[in-house]
């Protein structure tokens, strides 16, 4: 059983690896092929040719593809992803704070989902016809089909508006909630199924049937047996909070990944675009790893069956 | 609400299609002193008496504020039909601007009819790219199994974990930042058809996997089919995936599209695209000032909203997230 479970976790964090190498990988080799790199802003500005030189030199950037994608391996190895030319700092440094920043939106849109999501979710599935439910459904459907693009733009409308939120750079509950608002909906339509496939379940039926209270059976008996496919879609909620992020990021302004990777992409910065990737590639990596360890200890079988 | 669903579609792609029809002004054409000026209003009472819908004059009353007030001496009438247009005014009342203009002066109700044609067009192609390679991929994988099958299988597995938005914009900075429009459209249909053809494939793979099976394909091959042949009978097994798969494309990509012209990758201006539009109504100031340059928000909210109402008729779960 816990050979299984283990050789089960080797697998997962084998593939884990696997995607960040070749993510990152292929996402340094497309962006040294874009026309432009690190010296082409010097040239727009009129740098004389000799600096330009230099700079070229100094970053090898005259050497073949492949001597410049194994000389940046190699570097990703020892954990050094080089330097980024238009921060003029340590890409790994820039990621890493950039990286915490989009983490910490992620985590709290995430947190927020939850809160409201779920519980919601367990009692619109377990009471349909009550009139909180059918006013939440139709909401929380249209929630669904919502773009963080629009989500975005539209609390900043009401922000800006009302006055009611903070639209300063830096403020985190915005963003979150522009992030974290479609994801709540989404966790609430299918806590609602499972809540309402639990309650037809045998064993609640004789639950009830033994008089056990109806609040003690959806709270207690419902919400846990639902618990197994909502966990389920929580590798797919983070990565879509992930590419989510992007635009949220822009219209809020929130210094995170997504703003970092924009700004790369921009200044022909082959280094940080690849930087990006990395850090992207972790997080996604790690998101769906933590899926697999939690499904796996909500459902043992979940470990056989992959 | 299905009907609704359709309604909303089937209105979207008309007004698209027949954009030059409906909108009274050319969507680049700039209105000197109509900078973010409020949407025309209609009327039907001029004084103490009912009229045909007319409307004001408008007039700039406060340039360094921008107050603009109606001109309530005389009425415009409306006119139907004239110049190749739906409805228009007469040239010296002033522009007909029904949702008002954008910090240019230029109408945002022609400019997102316009915009419509190209967001709604590249995402269309987009994801018929995406059903054209994903449905020769996946058939080639469930038909050869092996080595071809494992690759194909592989590679699909691989690009479907992937954020779709942030795979084109990494891609998307492999070329040069400013392209034209013609270009660009091309551009984008190819990256969207790359981020959206792997789950189309592991679907065809599996029905064409299960389908070979079955004794019809058996009786095909004891008959002398081909590789190829038995393929063009396999195939049409997956019709129905693939059209809710277009119905689930269509709206991931119109949300793709938008996000990579906001962040100015997409369409250059002045091509009228929904998410150039929304890039310039996203500063604060223009919303304190003109609110009315987000519509294309609420027709993107409204299109995907309805397109997710098909899908969902069609039984397909649409509360599941798609990346």
């Amino acid at each position: 059983m816990t050979g299984s479970l283990l050789s089960f976790l080797a697998r997962r964090t084998m593939a884990a690896l696997v995607l960040v190498v070749v993510v990152s990988t292929s996402a340094y080799v497309i962006a040294r092929l874009a026309p432009g790199d690190e010296t082409t802003a010097d040239f727009v500005a009129g740098v004389d040719a000799e600096t330009i030189a230099i700079k070229r030199e100094r970053l090898g950037l005259d050497d073949p593809l492949p001597v410049q994608v194994g000389r940046w391996f190699a570097g990703l190895i020892r954990l050094d992803l080089g330097e980024s030319s238009y921060f003029q700092r340590p890409v790994s440094a820039l990621v890493v704070e950039r990286g915490i920043n989009t983490a910490q939106l992620a985590a709290t849109a995430l947190v927020l989902a939850t809160l409201i999501g779920v519980p919601i979710g367990v009692f619109t599935g377990a009471y349909p016809r009550h009139i909180v439910s059918r006013m939440v459904v139709p909401l929380s459907l249209a929630l669904v089909a919502c773009p963080p693009l629009v989500a975005a733009l539209g609390l900043m409308l009401f922000a800006v508006s009302t006055g009611a939120l903070s639209i300063a750079p830096g403020a985190v509950v915005l963003p979150a909630i522009a992030l974290g608002l479609p994801v709540a909906a989404i966790l609430e339509r299918l806590q609602s199924q499972a809540t309402a496939d639990a309650m037809l379940a045998p064993d609640l039926v004789a639950a009830a049937a033994r008089g056990i209270p109806p609040s003690r059976l959806v709270w207690r008996h419902a919400a846990r047996q639902s618990l197994r496919p909502v966990l389920g879609v929580y590798g797919i909620v983070v990565g879509s909070l992930f590419s989510g992020s992007l635009a949220v990021e822009l219209v809020t302004s929130w210094p995170g990944l997504g703003r970092l990777l924009y700004d790369a992409v921009l200044a022909s910065d082959v280094t940080l675009v690849a930087g990006c990737a990395v850090a992207g590639a972790v997080c996604l990596a790690v998101g769906n790893l933590l899926t697999d360890v939690l499904r796996v200890m909500v459902d043992p079988r979940a470990a056989e069956s992959n | 609400m299905q009907r609704l669903a359709w309604a909303i579609v089937g209105l979207m792609t008309c007004g698209a299609l027949a954009a030059p029809g409906i909108s009274p002004h050319a969507p680049h054409e700039q209105f000197s002193d109509r900078s973010y000026a409020p949407p025309t209003r209609v009327h039907l009472r001029h004084g103490d008496t009912w009229h045909a819908p007319f409307v004001y004059r408008q007039v700039l009353v406060d340039r360094v504020n921008r107050q603009f007030a109606d001109d309530t001496s005389h009425r415009v009438p409306l006119r139907w039909f004239r110049g190749g247009t739906l409805v228009s005014v007469n040239a010296e009342d002033g522009p007909l601007l029904w949702l008002g203009a954008d910090g240019l002066g230029r109408d945002v109700w022609s400019r997102l009819w316009h915009g419509a044609r190209l967001s709604l067009g590249v995402a269309f192609a987009g994801a018929i790219g995406a059903l054209l390679v994903g449905t020769l991929l996946g058939a080639m994988a469930g038909a050869a199994r092996g080595l071809t099958d494992t690759g194909i299988t592989a590679v699909a597995d691989f690009v479907v974990v992937l954020p779709a938005v942030y795979l084109v914009l990494v891609l998307r900075s492999a070329m040069p930042l400013v392209l034209d429009t013609p270009v660009i459209f091309l551009v984008l249909t190819l990256l969207f058809a790359l981020a959206g053809w792997p789950h189309v494939a592991r679907g065809v793979r599996a029905i064409v996997a299960t389908e070979r099976q079955r004794d019809y394909a058996e009786a095909a091959r004891a008959a002398g089919a081909g590789r190829l042949r038995l393929l063009g009978h396999l195939v049409p097994a997956s019709y129905g995936f693939l059209r809710t798969e277009l119905v689930l494309l269509v709206p991931a990509l119109l949300v793709a599209e938008s996000t990579i012209s906001f962040l100015g990758l997409g369409f250059p201006e002045p091509v009228p695209s929904w998410g150039l539009m929304l890039r310039a109504a996203s500063s604060v100031s223009a919303m304190q000032t003109a609110p009315w340059m987000l519509s294309p928000a609420v027709f993107l909210f409204v299109g995907v909203l309805a397109l997710q109402q098909l899908a969902g008729g069609a039984g397909v779960d649409t509360a599941t997230p798609r990346r």
